[in-house]
């Protein structure tokens, strides 16, 4: 099947400073990352605050432009003036659920919003119909068209956000950590209804979590990324079963499990993410890894082996 | 003796719709040298209990409790002065946000010596020392620099590290940490909770850790207590707890964590939480829970014996076999 969405080699630069006081200096928020996601799939993006995951949304919903290297959706090359039809295809979901509705719409008015601005031709009846279809869709009853957000709580308001990003049935979903903002129980309710749509409508899911204990469930492939760069991508049940990258494995032990038998065996990792005006030469993990040799410090590995590939001179398994 | 017993504890707060009760007749039981972790969801009232143990609600929260002491001593009727002398230095509490907690027109440094300076009988000599040793054992790198930082100027998990290493400046004699990894990287919270661990083995002091993250609790704790709307609903040792939970809410929240589930589709707990107005008669889980009947929505739960993990329930899951006769 033909992927939905190609990514090849992305990379988003800012110029930052250049300040009264301070040098001017270039932040690689994403470099050099290239993934494809089919219909029906899910392609999850995980890694630490920084490493670029929201940067790399922001670029596939043509949020951003990026510095360099090309994103195919649907077939077609993505340039800044073919954005406006494109977008329609990509949608996305944001994190908080309380700072993406207007406070001022009803659910109705969300929802039939993205209507009212890429399909103006539709009456406003059909508009309604459309509405309330999707709130059915995603478990909503008819008598919340006519209420405000803030009647909701956070579940509730998630749900909204998904039926605002499904109204243009678009082909690709990007979902910047659908669930952390909510509690336990609300969250299996959520990642059920995603499933569930995902299902029905053959929708290919861009997943961006730190939570590795739902990523493992939702995902079919994964991309770990650290400082900006793929450091390892591959079918999900090979990352988490024989991670090859060091980042990886510390990555996996440092979730806790909910088992409180299980071993512990936790990698410590000195230090923390180095500051991304300051990558390091090489290997940008090399300074807490605890195989670093020289050669990593002076040569940047490339991402190698498939299926399943990662990028270190010395990798795992 | 108890480090921190707790009998019948209920918050309710004024507000402009009439009283709110955000704990419900709750019991804490802290021994020394034990880690107790408190779960719930947010509005579970897990916060507001401490920060009730503490003094540190504002004056419209109306605060009951039928015992409240700490190592022997009453914290309901001591006065204010001897009070603060407590508060900070034996018992000590970290809060979920770093970077709102410490004050930015101060340096760290500046902040942890007000704290030594408050309690102990140091020179400023002594003082810098100490707070250099503490920056050392919460594993800053290059303290004497650090400490000169405003809090702006370093990372969150550094910032929870000062944090940590305020709060243990005195060497209290429990710590309360509320949430202190929920803002941090899963790396950055495995470094703290090994940190935590850590201090309490060392200096033998009690901890009580609050968190919704069940794996955290997995991993870390000794003792369970759940709560749920305010009260607390179960209380069982770390692996009994995950092995036979007794309330079906306690079931049900494991059940939907994603690394349990046996198959795609999660088991869900439908509805949520109730708020200030529509508070069930009986059981307060009662409309959420799959084994209600017109008994549990009408009458309140007895809480079971011990061996049933103290479950606030007329119908415990998992009852081990000799405890059926106890039943409430």
């Amino acid at each position: 099947m033909n992927p939905v969405v190609i990514a090849e080699d992305l990379t988003r630069e800012y110029h930052v400073g250049g300040g009264l006081f301070s040098q001017p200096g270039i932040v690689r928020a994403v470099a050099g990352t290239s993934f494809s996601i089919e219909p029906g799939k899910t392609l999850a993006v995980v890694g630490e605050s920084g490493c670029g995951k929201s940067t790399l949304a922001r670029m596939v919903t043509m949020i951003e432009e990026p510095t360099s290297g090309t994103l195919t959706i649907g077939g077609k090359t993505v340039t800044r003036d073919r954005w406006r039809e494109l977008r329609a295809d990509v949608q996305i979901v944001f994190q908080d659920p309380y700072g993406s509705l207007n406070l001022r719409q009803r659910v109705g008015a969300i929802l039939e919003e993205p209507l009212k601005i890429n399909r103006p031709d539709l009456s406003a009846g059909d508009r309604a119909a459309k509405a309330r279809e999707m709130m059915r869709l995603v478990g909503l009853r008819k008598e919340h068209y006519d209420r405000y957000p803030h009647m909701f709580s956070g579940g509730q308001r998630q749900r909204i956000a998904v039926a605002r990003a499904l109204m243009l049935e678009p082909k690709l979903l990007v979902l910047d950590e659908p669930v952390s903002a909510l509690d336990l129980s609300i969250q299996s309710q959520i990642l059920n209804l995603l499933l569930d749509l995902q299902e029905r409508m053959d929708l290919a899911y861009l997943f961006i979590s730190h939570d590795l204990s739902v990523v493992k469930h939702v995902a079919d492939d994964i991309v770990v990324m650290y400082l900006g760069r793929p450091v390892e991508t591959g079918p999900k049940d090979q990352v988490f079963a024989a991670p090859r990258h060091p980042y990886t494995k510390a990555l996996l032990s440092a979730t806790p499990s909910a088992d409180p038998r299980r071993a512990k065996q936790r990698i410590k990792l000195a230090g923390e993410l180095p500051s991304p005006l300051a990558v390091p030469p090489g290997c940008p993990f090399a300074p807490r890894c605890w195989k670093a040799q020289d050669k990593c410090t002076a040569e940047r590995p490339q991402l190698e082996g498939t299926p399943h590939p990662a990028a270190c001179f010395f990798p795992e398994n | 003796m108890s480090l921190l017993k707790i009998r019948n504890l209920s918050v309710e707060f004024a507000t402009a719709t009439g009283p709110f009760r955000a704990v419900d007749s709750v019991d804490v039981d802290v021994e020394k040298g034990e880690i107790l972790a408190i779960v719930g969801e947010s509005g579970s009232g897990k916060s507001v209990s401490m920060l009730a143990t503490m003094g540190l609600l504002p004056w419209t929260a109306t605060i009951t409790a039928d015992e409240m002491s700490f190592e022997g001593r009453d914290l309901r009727t001591m006065p204010g002065r001897e009070r603060r002398k407590l508060i900070g230095k034996d018992l000590a509490m970290i809060f979920q946000e770093p970077m709102s907690s410490l004050n930015p027109c101060f340096t760290v440094g500046f902040q942890i010596r007000e704290a030594l300076k408050e309690h102990l009988d140091l020179d400023r000599k002594a003082r810098q020392a100490r707070a250099v040793e503490l920056f050392e054992m919460v594993g800053i790198p290059d303290p004497e620099r650090r400490l000169k930082a405003f809090p702006h100027q370093l990372s969150g998990g550094m910032n929870q590290r000062v944090m940590i290493a305020m709060a243990i400046a005195c060497r209290p004699r429990l710590l309360i940490a509320d949430e202190p990894t929920t803002a941090l990287d899963v790396t950055i919270q495995a470094q703290i909770l090994d940190l935590l661990t850590d201090l309490q083995k060392d200096t033998g002091m009690g901890l009580i850790l609050i968190t919704h993250d069940m794996g955290v609790v997995a991993e870390t704790a000794e003792r369970v207590a759940v709560q749920y709307a305010g009260q607390k609903v179960e209380d069982q040792k770390v692996a009994d707890l995950f092995d036979r939970p007794h309330h079906p809410y306690t079931s049900a929240l494991l059940a939907a964590l994603p690394e349990r589930a046996t198959e795609r589709r999660l088991p869900t707990i439908p509805g949520v939480v109730p708020g200030q107005h529509d508070r069930p008669r009986g059981c307060l889980f009662s409309p959420r829970c799959k084994f209600a009947d017109d008994r549990c929505r009408e009458v309140p739960p007895p809480v079971q014996p011990r061996p049933i993990g103290l479950a606030r329930c007329h119908y415990p899951l998992n009852v081990p076999a000799g405890a059926e006769e106890e039943r409430a």
